[in-house]
């Protein structure tokens, strides 16, 4: 049986991937993906917790996530198009428009 | 297997207030006049505010609160949602984006941040905060032929869903040291294993700060706001430097005050220098601000940092003190926001402070209601802002944080430099560009509303007071 520290572990592992993604890559789409790789961590770390305290409560939460986190994904699509109309980029350097 | 109903008692409002924001949804495919669309919104939120008082209890095992706390909290948001709908009404059609769905996404967002101020429940808490985000996101992009608010929409996502990953592994740890997600039963394990100074506990305080710091644009989580206050129409500008602000307080309270409780003093030592960095950020940076909406922006950034001040005081006094801020706020800043709207016309943005001068001397009304508002966001009596801030300091002080208050009162002195620039242009300088004003009926009526409350409240301050001390009761 695999220990609960290692789920932990990976699921710091992979969460703080997410924040240097977040904040290392300048293109918007990976950006977002690095987001999705955050909430993905918060998952692996709520089903195992879930399962070493024989407790429903994280596995609901986790089905939580997903959902919020698709309908996110659609309106962070839209928004990116939108943008994307208006000026094709994607590039977070390129879209300044606002400063000071 | 047998299913029960749970009351549903406690959550009339919200759930008249969904079916409402659905009803709104579908109209808007028979109603082609979409003033109507607005108005039966304002109305409909109306008729939920009557259910406002109906039986409080919790429901859903433990999962929604309604109370006294959550009802004020719920005023407010429908003070914000019926003065935002008023001042849009002509703005959008300026804009050129007159949809219907703006006031259906609207009312969601409101349904949202009711959830969260009623959540007693980091699942639930979670649901609501991102049914007001996901709304209020689409909202700030609304007008999606304008680069500006397509970057502001951009930037207020990616920002907010970041914020929001980091709320959720606040919630994962607290749910693996304590098995629970109920905020009373995780005050009951805290206190009960003591907890004091645990570094996993820390950790999640910390994380939770974090993101209800984005929320309510706390320094150092602030960056977004001057962007996508400035960015996102003035309208929605108004809606979300009130509505979200006040729903992060919300929980803010809720969360560090029941299931925190017993660690007051680890999350006093983190929101403390939060406190002084967003009233430093906000009124300094604020001072070099040629844009009136990012000037409000880094105001409204400030005003955050007062309120925590209530937060920080950690008694039902703070906190009391704290929702009656947040309420008189709510009428000065959009009634701010209603002057602002005004100036926009066809072919004019109107947003420079530069276009502010001798205002009084072309259209003397609004150099007038723009006075007032100044003088309430400075906190100058016999204005509302005044007494907001002097009950938050009051407490302050009776709290022990009398140092916390001279830094306060410092800020708020600087904060007067930009305030009062202002009506400085407005009254003393000749004017320069000929400014139309966008006048509406609805306009007019959000800024009597606003005008009559701030100056009310001002000079009868007692009465929110007490209603506020009375909603905290039994908290």
């Amino acid at each position: 049986m695999v220990p609960l520290s290692w789920y932990m572990l990976l699921s710091i592992i992979v969460f703080a991937i997410g924040v240097f993604g977040f904040l290392a890559r300048r293109n918007v789409i990976i950006m977002f993906m690095s987001i999705e790789l955050m909430l993905n961590a918060v998952n692996i770390n709520l089903i195992a917790l879930s399962h070493y305290l024989q407790d429903m409560r994280g596995q609901i939460l986790a089905f939580f996530v997903i959902a919020v986190a698709a309908a996110e994904a659609a309106i962070g699509l839209a928004i990116i198009i939108a943008l994307f109309r208006n000026k094709a980029t994607a590039h977070v350097d390129e879209i300044k428009e606002m400063q000071g | 297997m047998n299913f029960q109903l749970p009351d549903l008692t406690p959550m009339i409002p919200e759930l008249s207030m969904t079916a409402f924001a659905l009803m709104v949804l579908l109209l808007d495919l028979l109603i082609k006049k979409k003033e109507v669309v607005a108005l039966i919104s304002i109305a409909g939120v109306a008729l939920v505010s009557l259910t406002l008082f109906g039986p409080s209890g919790t429901t859903f095992g433990t999962m929604f609160i309604s109370d006294g706390y959550s009802t004020f909290f719920k005023i407010i948001f429908f003070v914000n949602v019926i003065l935002s709908i008023l001042i849009s009404i002509k703005y959008i059609a300026v804009e050129k984006i007159n949809y219907g769905e703006y006031y259906s996404l609207m009312l969601f967002s409101t349904i949202g941040m009711m959830i969260m101020a009623s959540a007693g429940d980091l699942i639930v808490l979670y649901l609501g905060l991102e049914l007001m985000a996901l709304s209020t996101y689409v909202l700030a992009g609304f007008n999606r032929h304008d680069i500006k608010s397509n970057e502001a929409a951009l930037k207020y996502f990616l920002l907010g869903a970041f914020s929001s990953a980091f709320l959720l592994y606040g919630i994962s740890i607290i749910y693996g040291l304590t098995g629970t997600t109920d905020l009373r039963a995780i005050a009951s394990f805290i206190s009960a294993r003591d907890l004091t100074d645990n570094f996993s506990l820390l950790l999640s305080i910390i994380f939770l700060t974090v993101a209800f710091g984005f929320k309510i644009a706390a320094a150092p989580f602030h960056m977004w706001a001057p962007d996508v206050y400035e960015g996102a129409p003035t309208s929605i500008t108004a809606f979300m430097s009130v509505g979200p602000k006040a729903a992060g307080f919300a929980v803010l309270g809720r969360v560090f005050m029941i299931a925190f409780a017993s660690v007051k003093a680890d999350w006093a030592a983190i929101l403390i220098p939060i406190a002084i960095l967003t009233m430093a950020i906000g009124n300094i940076v604020a001072l070099s601000q040629t844009n009136i909406k990012r000037m409000l922006a880094y105001s409204s950034i400030a005003h955050a940092g007062y309120a925590l001040l209530g937060i920080i005081t950690a008694n039902n006094e703070g906190l009391a003190s704290m929702m009656n801020y947040l309420m008189i706020y709510a009428f000065m800043n959009i009634g701010a926001f209603a002057v602002i709207i005004m100036l926009r016309s066809e072919g004019f943005k109107g947003d420079s402070i530069y276009d502010y001068e001798g205002l009084s001397k072309t259209h003397p009304l609004a150099a007038v209601l723009m006075l007032i508002f100044m003088f309430s966001l400075t906190g100058i009596p016999p204005t509302a802002g005044f007494i907001g801030k002097l009950y938050l300091f009051v407490s302050a002080i009776n709290a022990g944080y009398t140092w916390l208050v001279v830094v306060a009162v410092i800020f708020s002195a600087i904060s007067a430099y930009f305030y009062l620039r202002i009506i400085m242009y407005m009254y003393m300088r000749e004017p320069k560009t000929t400014v139309t004003l966008t006048t509406s009926f609805s306009n007019g009526i959000a800024l009597g509303i606003t005008t009559a409350a701030v100056l009310l409240i001002g000079i009868l301050p007692s009465y929110l007071l007490d209603l506020a001390k009375a909603a905290i009761k039994g908290f």
